[in-house]
């Protein structure tokens, strides 16, 4: 089973590389580009029995060492 | 240690590290310590009288600065050396290894302006309860190199809180003249903290890099006096 990670740095939590970004979008005419947060994306094979606790999984991975809680926030879920 | 001996320093090498043997250098230099390298895959710190961990790009900064390195067999050594009250001092990785090891508090994020930084930044004094400042004056203003992409130290709020009323700012950035103004911190770092201490204040983490300003013939001999108030404090322990 797949599941995917996705961290991103907390609201709040200032983010340049989110903020240039959104610079860049703007300045390519994109209108009313607001926040922008660049994060990481993990994609992870993982052996569980149904979509529940492959999702269980991919929570406790990003607990113990995908997502640094003191500067980022995270979403668990299952691809399938 | 007892009268007489040198102190014995084990300066802890990850993959990556790259600042391992400036520090042994430096320590021998400062204080003639008998220092030692100690590869991160074993558990034998040898002893030490001070651990340190060095700056560099600790498995190439994968994942979070100093992410991976907390995972690696010798920090469970380190923690023990830690939590019985033996001085730890993080330098640039080592400060972000230390941080996601949870045994500083908080995190560094990139800097705020989104460069890598590598230029001297003066750094003031703050409080001189821990190993690294007890011969220092509050208020003293120390001149050190910063190398780095990520130092811009933030914690929750409560964090801060806890950290404030814990006396555990060692470093704030500062001017020449020891002022807190906006344009003296390099990194955008909560507060203009350069370095922490822990609660229990014998393990110190600091973004900047006393190791490579610690002799005269280098032009400047600042960060040498970290090294000597810790050997300094060894020797009234041992007395």
């Amino acid at each position: 089973m797949k599941v995917q990670v996705t961290v991103v740095p907390k609201s709040g939590v200032l983010d340049p590389q989110g903020k240039a970004i959104a610079g860049a979008l703007t300045r390519l005419g994109f209108p009313g580009v607001g926040d922008v947060r660049a994060g990481k994306v993990f994609r992870v094979e993982v052996e569980a029995k149904d979509a529940a606790e492959a999702k269980a999984l991919a929570e406790q991975m990003a607990v113990k060492l995908l997502c640094n809680p003191v500067i980022e926030e995270f979403e668990a879920e299952v691809l399938g | 240690m007892s009268s007489g001996a040198r102190p014995r320093v084990s300066v802890v090498l990850f993959p990556g590290s790259n600042c391992d043997h400036d520090a042994v250098h430096a320590v021998e230099t400062a204080i003639g310590a008998d220092a030692r390298l100690v590869w991160h895959d074993g558990t034998d710190l040898g002893r030490p009288d001070l651990v340190v961990l060095p700056g560099g790009f600790s498995y190439g900064d994968y994942l979070r600065c100093g992410a991976l390195a907390r995972f690696s067999p010798v920090m469970d050594s380190v923690r023990d050396f830690a939590a019985s009250g033996g001085p730890v001092l993080g330098i640039c990785n080592g400060f972000q290894v230390l941080c996601e090891a949870g045994l500083l508090p908080g995190a560094l994020l990139a800097n705020s302006g989104q460069r890598f930084l590598c230029q001297d930044v003066h750094v003031r004094v703050e409080t001189i309860r821990t190993p690294f400042t007890s011969d220092l004056t509050k208020g003293d203003v120390l001149r050190l190199p910063i190398a780095h992409g990520d130092g811009n130290w933030r914690a929750e709020e409560a964090t801060w809180d806890d950290v404030v009323a814990h006396d555990q700012v060692v470093f704030r950035y500062c001017d020449a003249a020891g002022e807190r103004v906006a344009s003296a911190n390099p990194n955008g770092s909560h507060d203009d903290v350069a370095g922490v201490c822990n609660r229990a204040r014998n393990v110190v983490g600091l973004m900047p890099h006393p190791e490579r300003a610690s002799e005269e013939i280098l032009g400047n001999a600042d960060g040498a006096r970290l090294f000597r108030s810790f050997a300094s404090g060894l020797l009234g322990r041992s007395a």
